[in-house]
């Protein structure tokens, strides 16, 4: 494939100093990177390290006891979920947090949320500004749909799909808020080579054609080689290394917590 | 010659044809897309708007009289555009299937000596940037849908909107050329070129002018009585003949609209939107169809469920009498009235089907059951006997005289005969003009006068209708020189869902027996239900219970065969369950699930001397490549049995 993505030297996102402890247990220990604008950034780590506590201080789930989050510019130190939203951070899960009840379609609505503005009294009546406004969003997660070529689920209760369509109904939702920075919280756990597959083509579409931000975690360093720009290593909170995928993969101290050191 | 031919040369091309229909009905629907989630619809003087654009746009780019210009993708407005964009230029538009791969696409390129490629997305680009080194005769791309050809820098790669857009400003600058260059186009000019599947050796690109397929086109819209208000949906590939006259030149001749589906994913969905009138399926879509309602009845209320079973015996006792018009008692009426408010109705509307006037099926042979279960609820299933060679159709059932055996009548035009040798022959307006670059193939189809051979045997039964037995060239003769067609009696025999493969033997033997693979889903549940113990394929199919199984279903196919006067000689005397399935892995099944009967014979020789030598059982060994290559010898004792014959002489005298 011709990829020829432009990533800016704009810095979008910068992590400083963060330091994050439960009680008596160091989860993150004065972390620093940053983020361009444009580019794929992933954060790897064996279990524990601390990588998606990293992406919940981050999106102000958790509220790191240190240092500072640098988002579009703008310094913070507490910050709650809803405002990290209202920013333009989306995310998904590790564990799929969809409406399993609902259909894809009323899933990927829901991604629209802060997309709508008038009150609850007009959108019962379905009324004047409201009806305009659910033909927009509607528009909107069509477009998202598309995209994601999932036309053949619209109208399917998200419960009753396959792990893999699952995922990526929640991929769509997360679309669908038009973020400027996605979080992906291991989008390929648990899916089979050819889902894998089609999951790198989307992120990378994402990124390539919507101009999205994306950083993600993975186990898959096959995956995670391919198509991230800059990788993060993180180890018992620490950050270990930090650099293109080439320069990780021949860093020794990766290596040794990858692949044990050896005594001799 | 019998039928219209639409002599008046303003109709006589599909360029004509639409300008014609812009005067006519300009304003009505002509096509429909689905496009994030909306049907959008295109009128006839919007597509001609669109279709002079791209015209236009094609001449800029050089496309010449005489050009071939590749077409490749799913079934899109844009592209049945591009058919009749091409024709008016008098270049010739060759569809191309969708899924080929990049070398079977490399072939039909480098034939054909295409110089322009329509295609619909980065999909089909890849495959030609892959093969273009190979093809060097092609000059330009043009692609519709611009997702992901963002970074694509080759200078030979347009955007079908550009196109447009260049062809607009050549308009503005040429307002005659248009209209000029659709005048010079004659209904003799080959107008389509289509690559036949090739089952048999390299595919062969079959010609065909617009008499071919605009003549064949409003025959079969006569035969029928479509109208400009029937509603079809385009979903089979546009390389194959079928779709090229129902979903285009049908639609051209009768003026209706046809939809596009969203994806090929969502086919049975839009289906249930458009509410079809005018359907064409091959027989797995029908089945498949089936299987989906049979399953949703089974996870239905214990209520609905015997609704469900009890009307759909009623429908099965006269639902098909009601269709051809036969007399039924009044209370069967009544019943199978209130049958179709409870159960059929609403199970058509499910279906997408709820509209349907006519539907064809064709291509194998549909099984009598699913036929039957489609022709009860009040659906005019058809089946027709088509070709690429014959511009689709050779013969069709007519309303009220619908035999799921049989293939009906020859349609309006077509003149059928049956050669010396049992062959079907025919000649009709749609016989295409020929093979390209290949005289000798078409000197070998095609006679002097016209006669296409089908390469099938077939016969004509007493009501006049055609009935095809099987490939000629399998088509063998017992000694005493019954007519002996083992894929007609395999496919009766594969009907029954607990047989999955079935080989037939008897040519110069005194009769015929046969081989049975069980069906390990269908028998195995069946054992399941009778506390039968299995440990598996072998061990189920050498059970005396399944044994007495499938030896009904024989004997119900000899009763069946009976009833047919020619056939009556070639009932299956005995038969055997092999100890093993038949697996492409082991050489004796084609990768498509097709019989290799030669390498069937070689290996199991033992098994059909002993078939004839009249024994009951025989002892077998035989070698098995696993999937990852191993091998391995099964030893078995394979029991052969006796099927109860019924004499054509009782029923001769019925």
């Amino acid at each position: 494939m011709t990829n020829i993505r432009k990533v800016s030297d704009e810095i979008l996102l910068a992590v400083d100093g963060i330091s994050l402890s439960f009680g008596g247990v160091k989860a993150l220990n004065n972390i620093s990177f940053d983020v361009r604008k444009g580019e794929i950034r992933a954060i790897i780590g064996p279990n524990g390290a601390g990588k998606s506590s990293m992406l919940n201080c981050i999106n102000g789930f958790y509220h790191p006891q240190e240092g500072q989050i640098t988002f579009k510019g703008e310094t913070r130190q507490q910050m709650q979920p809803h405002k990290a939203a209202e920013q333009g951070i989306a995310r998904t899960f590790q564990n799929i947090a969809l409406f399993k009840g609902m259909s894809t379609l009323d899933n990927i609505m829901t991604g629209r949320n802060l997309k709508m503005k008038t009150n609850f009294l007009w959108q019962a009546l379905h009324l004047g500004p409201a009806r305009r406004e659910e033909m927009e969003n509607r528009e909107a997660a069509e477009r998202v749909i598309d995209f994601l070529e999932i036309e053949q689920i619209r109208k399917t209760p998200v419960g009753k799909l396959p792990y893999g369509l699952q995922k990526r109904v929640e991929l769509g939702r997360a679309l669908a808020a038009e973020p400027d920075l996605l979080l992906l919280d291991e989008p390929m756990a648990g899916m089979n080579h050819e889902e894998k597959e089609d999951m790198c083509r989307y992120i990378l579409d994402v990124n390539d054609q919507l101009g999205t931000t994306i950083v993600l975690i993975e186990h898959d360093m096959s995956v995670v080689m391919d198509i991230s720009d800059r990788v993060v290593v993180l180890d018992y909170g620490s950050l270990l290394a930090d650099g293109t995928p080439d320069v990780v993969r021949a860093d020794q101290d990766v290596i040794n917590a990858y692949l044990g050191v050896t005594h001799e | 010659m019998a039928g219209t031919v639409p002599s008046a040369s303003l109709r006589d091309t599909f360029p004509k044809l639409l300008l014609e229909n812009v005067r006519v009905r300009g304003d009505k629907p002509a096509n429909r897309e689905k496009d994030y989630g909306i049907w959008l619809a295109w009128s006839w003087a919007e597509i001609a708007g669109e279709i002079r654009a791209l015209v236009c746009g094609l001449q800029t780019l050089g496309v010449e009289r005489g050009d071939k210009v590749c077409i490749c993708g799913d079934n899109r407005p844009h592209l049945y555009w591009a058919l009749t964009a091409v024709q008016a230029l008098g270049a010739v538009p060759v569809p191309v299937y969708q899924d080929s791969v990049a070398e079977e696409m490399q072939f039909i390129y480098a034939h054909a000596e295409a110089k322009f490629a329509i295609v619909e997305n980065q999909e089909q680009v890849d495959k030609l940037l892959e093969i273009r080194p190979q093809i060097p005769a092609l000059k330009s791309i043009i692609y519709n849908d611009s997702r992901g050809m963002m970074h694509y820098q080759q200078d030979f790669l347009y955007k079908y909107s550009d196109v447009q857009d260049s062809g607009r400003r050549f308009d503005a600058a040429n307002p005659g050329f248009f209209v000029a260059s659709v005048e010079q186009g004659a209904g003799s000019d080959v107008c389509a070129m289509l690559y036949t599947s090739g089952t048999t050796g390299r595919p062969k690109g079959v010609m065909l002018s617009f008499d071919n397929l605009l003549i064949t086109a409003n025959n079969g819209c006569l035969r029928e009585g479509l109208s400009e208000d029937e509603e079809t949906l385009a979903y089979l590939p546009m390389a194959w003949i079928g779709d090229n006259i129902f979903s285009h030149a049908q639609a051209y001749c009768a003026g209706y609209c046809v939809s596009c589906p969203e994806s090929s994913d969502t086919v049975l969905q839009d289906l249930r939107e458009i509410g079809p009138t005018y359907f064409f399926a091959p027989p797995r879509i029908y089945e498949s169809l089936l299987t989906t309602v049979m399953i949703r009845i089974e996870d239905a209320a214990k209520i609905k469920q015997s609704m469900f079973h009890y009307f759909m015996a009623v429908a099965k006792r006269v639902g098909m009498d009601i269709l051809d018009g036969k007399p039924v008692a009044l209370v069967d009426r009544l019943l199978y009235g209130i049958g179709n408010i409870l159960v059929y109705g609403p199970l058509k509307n499910v279906l997408g089907l709820s509209k349907m006037r006519v539907g064809y099926t064709a291509g194998e042979a549909i099984g009598p059951d699913i036929f039957a279960f489609y022709r009860s609820m009040g659906l005019n299933l058809k089946q027709l006997y088509a070709s690429t060679e014959a511009s689709v159709f050779i013969t069709i059932q007519p309303d009220g005289e619908v035999n799921p055996e049989s293939s009906g009548t020859p349609a309006i035009g077509v003149e059928v005969r049956i050669a010396d040798d049992g062959e079907v022959m025919f000649k009709s307006p749609g016989v295409f003009q020929a093979y390209f670059k290949d005289d000798e193939a078409t000197r070998e189809t095609k006679t002097e006068d016209g006669w296409v051979h089908t390469g099938d045997a077939g016969y004509f039964d007493e009501q006049g209708h055609l009935r095809i037995i099987d490939r000629s060239k399998d088509v063998g003769k017992l000694r005493d020189g019954t007519l002996f067609a083992p894929k007609f009696l395999e496919n009766k025999l594969k009907f029954f869902p607990h047989i999955k493969e079935a080989v037939t033997f008897g040519d110069g033997q005194d009769f015929v027996t046969a081989f049975i693979n069980i069906d390990l889903e269908s028998v195995g549940n069946w054992a399941e239900r009778r506390n039968i113990a299995y440990s598996g394929y072998t061990d189920l199919a050498g059970q005396p219970a399944v044994y007495d199984l499938i030896q009904a279903c024989v004997e119900q196919i000899n009763n069946d065969l009976a009833a047919d006067a020619k056939l009556a000689g070639s009932q299956i005397h005995r038969f055997l369950l092999l100890h093993k399935q038949l697996e492409a892995d082991d050489g004796e099944l084609t990768r498509t699930s097709k019989l290799r009967r030669a390498p069937i014979a070689e290996r199991y020789a033992d098994l059909i001397t002993a078939l004839y030598a009249g024994k009951t059982i025989c002892p077998v060994e035989v070698r098995v490549t696993y999937e990852d290559g191993r091998t391995d010898t099964i030893n078995a004792n394979v029991e052969i049995r006796d099927a109860a014959t019924t004499r054509a002489a009782a029923q001769a005298a019925e």
